[in-house]
């Protein structure tokens, strides 16, 4: 099992709407970041909510993406960054434009 | 005692005020309202108990583990990382072996703890904007704020303004990084050591370390202050 991106790798946040107990934060999502490491195969939380087993593993990166990005109206350098742990199957890769 | 009225008349603070007819107002009861989440957590606990899967002891014992834990133990790592810098790099790489090592039970949940670290370049801040996901087995329970959703909010949209309203006002130059701790991660945040503290022992510099430093809304306390 390997992890599909590295550190460094640009990625885009699945754009989706899925119901239940769902760890990707809505305000995240379509938007691009980089991935700053990865953390590691942790049980998929999204099943273990429902008492099923949580298996396969899913991968967990830390992805940072730019404030200024991320938020139009933000007010602060453009160096600002939030780190939010992601998983794998909510991740596409970005080197293209944004469709 | 009949009327609960076990403190003296006349002192500075009596601000209440006796409703007519009652020598004194009572406190109301904290378990008043039988509301659905306690009927739940009332059937379902008594069912695990029945079940033979838990014993009362137990699930004692675990929220007596839960209310012993507090930000001294956090506070004594990072003490432990300002003054042993080979601690301070495993802490880095692997907090739960490091933590493991200081004597803390971190098996809580098989959750992993992160590090990070706070310098003139980067400060580090953290929230759970999906609930409140807390690095409890070294901090204890959060504080309420850090549930309410005005830190939840605010702080991954406009961290400086709430750095601000804690009392934290940081250069242009000093990266500002919010960690939204979604999924299986928590977030320890190693405070910068504060200045003119080198004479200091490790258990005096723990009293430096603050719960709100090590979330990351403030810095460490000042020697002397």
């Amino acid at each position: 099992m390997n992890p599909q991106f590295q550190p460094g790798d640009k990625v885009r946040v699945r754009k989706i709407d899925a119901p239940g107990h769902i760890r990707t934060p809505y305000y995240i999502r379509g938007h691009e970041g980089v991935v700053e490491r990865f953390c590691g195969y942790f049980k998929n939380p999204e099943e273990l909510a429902y008492f099923r087993p949580g298996t396969p593993l899913k991968a967990l990166y830390r992805i940072r993406f730019v404030q200024a990005q991320v938020w139009p109206q933000y007010i602060g350098p453009k160096s600002d960054t939030l780190d939010i742990d992601i998983y794998e199957h909510w991740l596409e890769a970005a080197s293209e434009a944004r469709p | 005692m009949s009327d609960h009225h076990d403190h003296h008349h006349g002192h500075d603070h009596h601000d209440h005020s006796h409703p007519p007819g009652q020598k004194h107002p009572f406190q109301a009861d904290v378990d008043d309202t039988l509301t659905y989440p306690r009927r739940m957590e009332i059937a379902l606990r008594e069912l695990l108990i029945e079940k033979g899967i838990l014993t009362a002891d137990e699930i004692r014992a675990a929220i007596e583990d839960m209310d012993s834990r507090s930000p001294a133990g956090g506070a004594k790592v990072v003490a432990r990382a300002w003054v042993d810098p080979e601690f301070k790099a495993a802490l880095l790489e692997d907090a739960n072996a490091a933590c493991t090592r200081l004597g803390f039970d971190m098996s809580i949940r098989e959750l992993k703890l992160v590090a990070v670290e706070n310098t003139p370049e980067v400060h580090n801040i953290v929230v759970c904007t999906l609930c409140s996901c807390y690095p409890r087995a070294l901090l204890g329970l959060p504080p309420a704020w850090y549930k309410s959703f005005a830190y939840r909010s605010r702080v991954v949209n406009e961290p400086r303004a709430v750095l601000a309203e804690f009392g934290t006002t940081l250069p242009d130059n000093t990266v500002v990084r919010v960690h939204d701790s979604t999924a299986d991660l928590r977030y320890l945040v190693l405070p910068m050591r504060p200045a003119n503290t080198e004479g200091m022992s490790e258990e005096q510099l723990a009293a430096l370390v603050t719960r709100d430093c090590m979330i990351g809304v403030s810095a460490a306390r000042s020697a002397g202050a």
